[in-house]
């Protein structure tokens, strides 16, 4: 781990960086080992139809609250045992991982995008444009996610779209902050001058000139904001405010399997297992990325 | 220095207008909350008599400015469900919470500000990495799953803690620790990057010099500064961190405090103890971060004397 520390004044310049995608060789082995649960659990998501053995939703009374591989009274083929209702915990663990990954993408890419465009808008536009959004950002800081996403969820009921909504608002401040931090110092450029005394049009300097130049700290954040994302996507269905039965999210299979903690804790453990296993991967790839982008964000 | 003060309370200001508008157009944006919660089996006369009384018929600006003078007036309103003083019920479970948080707080700082310390010491070796490797997995686990496992082995596995409520001194620790996980990881990686910046300055290498014992050295000279940006970084995040946590825990616990009531007013959509529980809260967070901001300004010397 390098001895990354809050020293804004080291100087880097933004400007004439190219942002390469690491890869595989540049990575030791902790990287390479997240690398590897990411891709499993990627590939495993995808297609899950495939590799799911049971129906997710499918009840089987007489083998209800069946242990694991290797516990007395396991039943042939569900691995992971089954749930309170005879499901195969195994499949719902995929799907849920599956419903799971599509949520925070979806989140993740919304918040990008929210965030991204109002931090370049700001940068470049400037005056009480930016005064209002900076003012939105700090407020945003200031209140804890969890009580918006609590007040979202309560007005609008709990759905697929409703979730999405929540998550994709979750972060944008951040992405926000930095790019107009970084647009506000690529404006002073000399290239970006020159583009503008070329006739470029703002439109032009900020999609051309702008915009790649900020791709790499967007990168990192992303990354670092997705396991915030599943964290709290998780955090929400389990308290049962999130996708609502019989759907299976991870979150939700360890807030409906704790009823059964005490006599078939394997409903809970499984899921919870997947998502710090998703959770730590993520985290591990996107604190490699920072690394190698050399971007000092403010860890939170 | 007082416009530093001016400056942030104006800032505050204008966040908890913010939040102030914004939960009254979430709550308003579905509807009328009247029959989203009572539903049927409710007679016309009721139901006409229960609009009046919550003032839903004029229109959303008018029903806008009588919201905001009674929140200035401190009128919150009737909870749906218990039909009592809104602000009776928040302020029932609002010291349950801040004991629980109390408790929290100090547990982090004294677990992660040693953790920290060693980790800044002992960077290089075995010591260090083992330190920043928990505190960096402690950020990506969720705080339910820390509850559920502590549950799970504590209570029902070893039956050494009680699960449910607040009645006795065992009954903390769990939830402390639940709440604890996040902070104490965001914490030790706080202290530790603030002690690397000062254990490089040259007065360390002064303090030790004239031989002074290397823990006074550490704590003295070390610690005394990196306790400035310590202070600041620690004050805003376990607010808002401490909030967040204490939602889910609280409510794998049972516990009777704002968190657990949150999440039952959200299930069972009784806006306004939602309303007040979120608007408590985030006055809560926002005034302590205002606070930690200010004393923040009155540490360092370099706000405290300079102009403007």
């Amino acid at each position: 781990m390098t001895d990354t520390t809050h020293n804004l004044s080291s100087p880097r310049n933004t400007g004439t960086r190219t942002f390469r995608l690491p890869i595989w060789s540049d990575a030791n082995w902790v990287v390479r080992i997240a690398l590897l649960i990411g891709l499993i659990l990627i590939v495993t998501a995808l297609a899950a139809p495939w590799v799911a053995p049971f129906d997710p939703n499918a009840q089987s009374l007489i083998s209800r609250l069946r242990p694991p591989i290797g516990f007395e009274r396991y039943k042939d083929g569900f691995y992971f045992g089954t749930d309170e209702l005879g499901r195969d915990i195994f499949s719902r663990c995929i799907y849920g991982l599956r419903l799971t990954f599509a949520l925070a993408l979806a989140g993740a890419v919304i918040g990008l995008l929210i965030g991204g465009t109002l931090g370049l808008m700001a940068g470049i536009i400037g005056g009480v444009f930016e005064e209002i959004v900076m003012g939105l950002v700090d407020a945003q800081i200031a209140i804890p996610f969890t009580l918006i996403a609590l007040l979202i969820l309560a007005v609008m009921g709990s759905s697929l779209d409703v979730m999405i909504l929540v998550l994709g608002v979750y972060g944008w401040e951040q992405y926000t902050r930095i790019v107009r931090g970084e647009v506000k110092k690529l404006i002073q450029m000399p290239f970006v001058e020159a583009a503008r005394a070329a006739g470029a049009t703002p439109l032009r300097i900020a999609v051309r000139h702008i915009l790649p130049n900020v791709v790499s700290p967007i990168v990192v954040q992303f990354t670092l904001n997705f396991s915030n994302i599943v964290i709290l996507e998780s955090t929400l269905s389990f308290l049962g405010l999130g996708v609502q039965p019989p759907t299976a999210t991870l979150g939700s299979m360890v807030g409906i399997g704790r009823d059964y903690l005490p006599t078939a804790p394997w409903i809970v453990l499984a899921p919870a297992m997947v998502i710090l296993l998703l959770t730590f991967a993520v985290q591990i790839l996107g604190d490699w990325l920072r690394d190698k982008a050399d971007v000092r964000l403010r860890s939170r | 220095m007082l416009t530093y003060v001016l400056r942030t309370l104006f800032r505050m200001a204008i966040t908890l207008f913010l939040i102030v508008t914004l939960v009254f157009f979430a709550t308003r944006l579905s509807g009328n909350p009247v029959d989203f919660v009572l539903g049927e089996g409710i007679t016309k006369e009721d139901r006409a008599l229960l609009i009046a009384y919550y003032g839903l018929e004029s229109s959303i600006g008018t029903q806008y400015w009588r919201y905001l003078s009674s929140v200035f007036s401190g009128e919150f309103g009737l909870s749906f469900l218990e039909r009592r003083p809104v602000s009776e019920i928040v302020l029932e479970r609002a010291w349950p919470s801040v004991k629980l948080l109390l408790c929290a707080v100090c547990f982090t700082l004294i677990v992660s500000i040693p953790l920290g310390i060693l980790a800044a010491i002992y960077r290089t070796s075995i010591i260090g990495s083992v330190v920043m490797v928990i505190a960096f997995l402690g950020y990506a686990v969720p705080s339910f799953i820390i509850g559920i496992l502590l549950v799970l082995i504590f209570a029902y596995t070893l039956n050494w803690l009680p699960v449910i409520g607040d009645g006795t001194a065992l009954h903390f620790i769990m939830p402390t620790l639940a709440i604890s996980g996040m902070l104490v990881a965001a914490i030790t990686r706080f202290t530790r990057n603030a002690m690397l910046d000062v254990l490089s300055q040259d007065y360390m290498r002064t303090a030790r010099a004239k031989g002074l014992p290397e823990w006074i050295v550490i704590l003295k000279h070390g610690l005394r500064n990196a306790a400035i940006t310590l202070l600041s970084v620690v004050g805003l995040q376990i607010a808002s961190l401490a909030a967040a946590g204490s939602v889910v825990v609280e409510s794998i616990f049972a516990w009777p405090g704002i968190g657990d009531l949150l999440v039952r007013s959200a299930i069972l959509r009784d806006y306004p103890v939602l309303q007040f529980g979120v608007l408590s809260v985030a006055v809560a967070v926002i005034v302590i971060n205002a606070v930690v901001d200010i004393a923040y300004a009155f540490a360092d010397p370099r706000i405290r004397l300079a102009k403007g």
